[in-house]
């Protein structure tokens, strides 16, 4: 690496009558590599963050006819999510726990547990909700029944329309921070 | 050959490059630096195996979440040596963190962290996120069922961070659903952007290690001072330093072969890691757990008292790497020796005692419910008819099973009742279920009166002496 060819240091004489000139040069040299830093820099972070500024489109998902659901019962729906790409294929699909409480409502909860976002199993015999991962358990109503979930699960838009019982194909539900 | 001497001459003339290998391969280093020296190069090793596997790797994979599924599926299963190759990269990655788990052990035992190699020890720790980081990001790539729920599981605990939770959570999705995003981030992740990094970090972590030299092996009562140190060591080096290749080169040479030899072994006997289920999100996943790396951190999550798993959840890893990272560098003078550290010693016995107490619990999963748990056989109910014996079937279908072992059946969750008969009254067992308590559900609502009354009669049949067992069921009886 050292090499005696190259002189350590300038020439003491180039010093001082061109201090203010080097100065100079060395602020325009930084402030141009920073500035071209940037103008890549701009598109590159923007495209990586691009899913937080993304639109997310709400889409009712038909999941059956009215009639197709027991009143009491729990069953899983499966639909797609709201802006599936060409190329997501099975992993576009999404579902929801969908429960007939009377004739005339629905209650839909995500499949997701609110302790880390397993999904949670319906237990028809037991009618409860357990989850896989750590053990949380629901009652029916989406109630926290026992184990790690602070909150009840959560539920989705859905409405009956045209005799077609539709889900709002939401987004993932991300629970934040619980006290 | 004339011919080549000249070249190379003149390749050396205008590049300098020949001699400053030789500079570094030579350069001398502490005597006697044993076997205990050699598992920083073999994660470099490790390092490197992992590029040249995971490169060919990359030619067989897809990263459209819509056909990654099939690649592995053909990498695996028609590509020429290719489930070996992805043995090889999973092993691999396996004996990076344990080499690098080693390595920071080693160097934390020995005092190799204090003055002046702080910053070495910095830098190794980021080396170790970053290997981690790597190694999450890779079992995504394994794109089946279990890696599309742990991104989901990765997002919700990002989530728990206040204001910037939900971003990091949409952040690391890659929009608000999993999809074809999702995967091409990680794919870019694992592949460029980690990788950019960790390149880096082990330029810097090398390059520390020329400039301020191997750490000579710690002898007990001889302390590290800031103004003495450079001078010493440079005396050692000068009076009894022997040049690195080959003198301590060969001991690396030697285990970095063992450690290819273990992994291309397990690769080829064990093989890679099974494909799971489809990534399908509508699927219900069984078991979504992290490869055995993460598996003790997992644990933790389902150990730690329900009210507090937010604040475990943003504090824990926080927490954990600062302490990590800085406590070191801070008590960065005096003995090396671990004779005399005891609390060096007793805090590295704790660490690994409750990194591998987790990972036993992980592996064991006491607190995940066992859905496939089968109908108790009638050789453990002891009745074929009665109270008993609907007690025994309710038990199954009502899912106390899922979490209670009786004879051996069920899971673990909740405490073994197969001889809850001898602990708890009727009225306690009536009170228990009815009530449920910290990790079990109330099925006041649930359970019809007869119902209880059958589940309790079986469970009161629960005993360790199976002559109770009539004792209690008439007793139940008589109640009623």
């Amino acid at each position: 690496m050292t090499d005696d060819s190259h002189p350590q240091s300038v020439p003491n004489r180039s010093r001082e009558a061109d201090c203010g000139r080097r100065i100079f040069l060395a602020r325009l040299s930084l402030a141009l590599a920073g500035l071209s830093a940037a103008i890549i820099a701009i598109p590159v972070v923007g495209f990586v963050l691009g899913p937080l500024i993304q639109k997310f489109p709400r889409v009712w998902r038909k999941v059956g006819r009215v009639d197709d659901f027991k009143v009491g019962e729990t069953v899983k729906v499966d639909f797609l999510d709201p802006s599936p790409l060409a190329w997501a294929g099975v992993t576009a699909q999404t579902a929801a726990w969908l429960r007939r409480v009377d004739v005339n409502n629905f209650i839909a909860f995500a499949l997701n547990c609110t302790h880390l976002g397993c999904p949670v199993h319906w237990i028809a015999s037991a009618q409860m909700f357990l989850c896989p991962c750590h053990g949380g358990v629901f009652y029916a109503d989406g109630t926290v029944a026992a184990g790690p979930p602070q909150r009840p699960l959560v539920r989705l838009p859905v409405r009956v329309k045209d005799g077609q019982v539709e889900v709002l194909a939401s987004a993932i539900p991300i629970a934040g921070y619980a006290r | 050959m004339k011919l080549v001497k000249r070249l190379i001459a003149a390749f050396e003339e205008r590049t300098g490059l020949i001699s400053a290998l030789k500079n570094v391969a030579l350069h001398p280093v502490p005597p006697d630096t044993g076997w205990s020296y050699v598992f920083g190069s073999a994660a470099l090793l490790a390092l490197i195996i992992q590029v040249v596997t995971g490169t060919a790797l990359a030619m067989g994979y897809v990263s459209a979440a819509g056909d990654a599924y099939q690649a592995l599926q053909f990498i695996t299963n028609d590509a020429f040596m290719g489930s070996f190759l992805r043995g090889l990269h999973f092993f691999g990655a396996s004996a990076m963190v344990l080499l690098v788990g080693a390595h920071m052990t080693q160097v934390f035992l020995m005092g190799c962290y204090k003055y002046p190699r702080e910053l070495n020890w910095i830098t190794g720790v980021i080396l170790l996120v970053l290997v981690v980081a790597l190694g999450f990001t890779g079992q995504l790539l394994r794109w089946d069922q279990t890696a599309v729920w742990a991104v989901v599981v990765a997002a919700q605990q990002a989530g728990r961070i206040p204001l910037i939770g939900s971003a990091l959570a949409r952040f690391i999705l890659g929009g608000k659903t999993l999809g074809a995003q999702t995967l091409s981030r990680f794919f870019a992740f694992h592949v460029f952007f980690i990788p950019a990094l960790l390149f880096a970090f082990v330029g810097l972590h090398l390059l520390l290690v020329l400039h301020d030299g191997i750490s000579e092996p710690p002898v007990p009562g001889e302390r590290v001072d800031p103004k003495t140190y450079r001078e010493r060591y440079r005396k050692l080096l000068e009076e009894r330093g022997v040049p690195f290749w080959p003198d301590a080169a060969w001991r690396d040479v030697v285990f970095g072969f063992a450690v290819v030899v273990a992994i291309a072994a397990l690769a080829l006997i064990v093989g890679p890691p099974r494909l799971g289920a489809p990534p399908n999100p509508s699927l219900l996943a069984k078991d979504p757990a992290p490869d055995w790396y993460l598996l003790w951190y997992y644990a933790a999550l389902a150990l730690v008292p329900n009210e507090l798993s937010s604040a475990f959840i943003v504090l824990a890893p926080l927490l954990g790497i600062l302490i990590v990272l800085l406590v070191p560098p801070i008590w960065n003078t005096g003995e090396r020796h671990p004779r005399n550290r005891p609390w060096a010693v007793a805090a590295t016995i704790m660490v690994w005692l409750t990194v591998g107490a987790l990972w036993i619990e992980g592996i064991r999963a006491p607190w995940s419910p066992r859905f496939e748990a089968k109908p108790l056989p009638s050789s453990v109910v002891g009745a074929s008819n009665g109270p008993i014996f609907r007690g025994a079937a309710l038990f199954h279908d009502k899912g106390c099973e899922f979490c209670h072992e009786i004879s051996g059946y069920g899971g673990q969750r909740g405490p073994d009742l197969t001889t809850v008969g001898d602990r708890l009254t009727p009225n306690e067992i009536t009170i228990r279920i009815l009530n449920g308590g910290y990790n079990m559900p109330s099925f006041a609502g649930i359970l019809k009166p007869e119902e209880l009354d059958d589940i309790v009669a079986f469970l009161e049949s629960r005993t360790a002496h199976p002559s109770a067992t009539s004792f209690g069921s008439a007793r139940l009886t008589k109640a009623h």
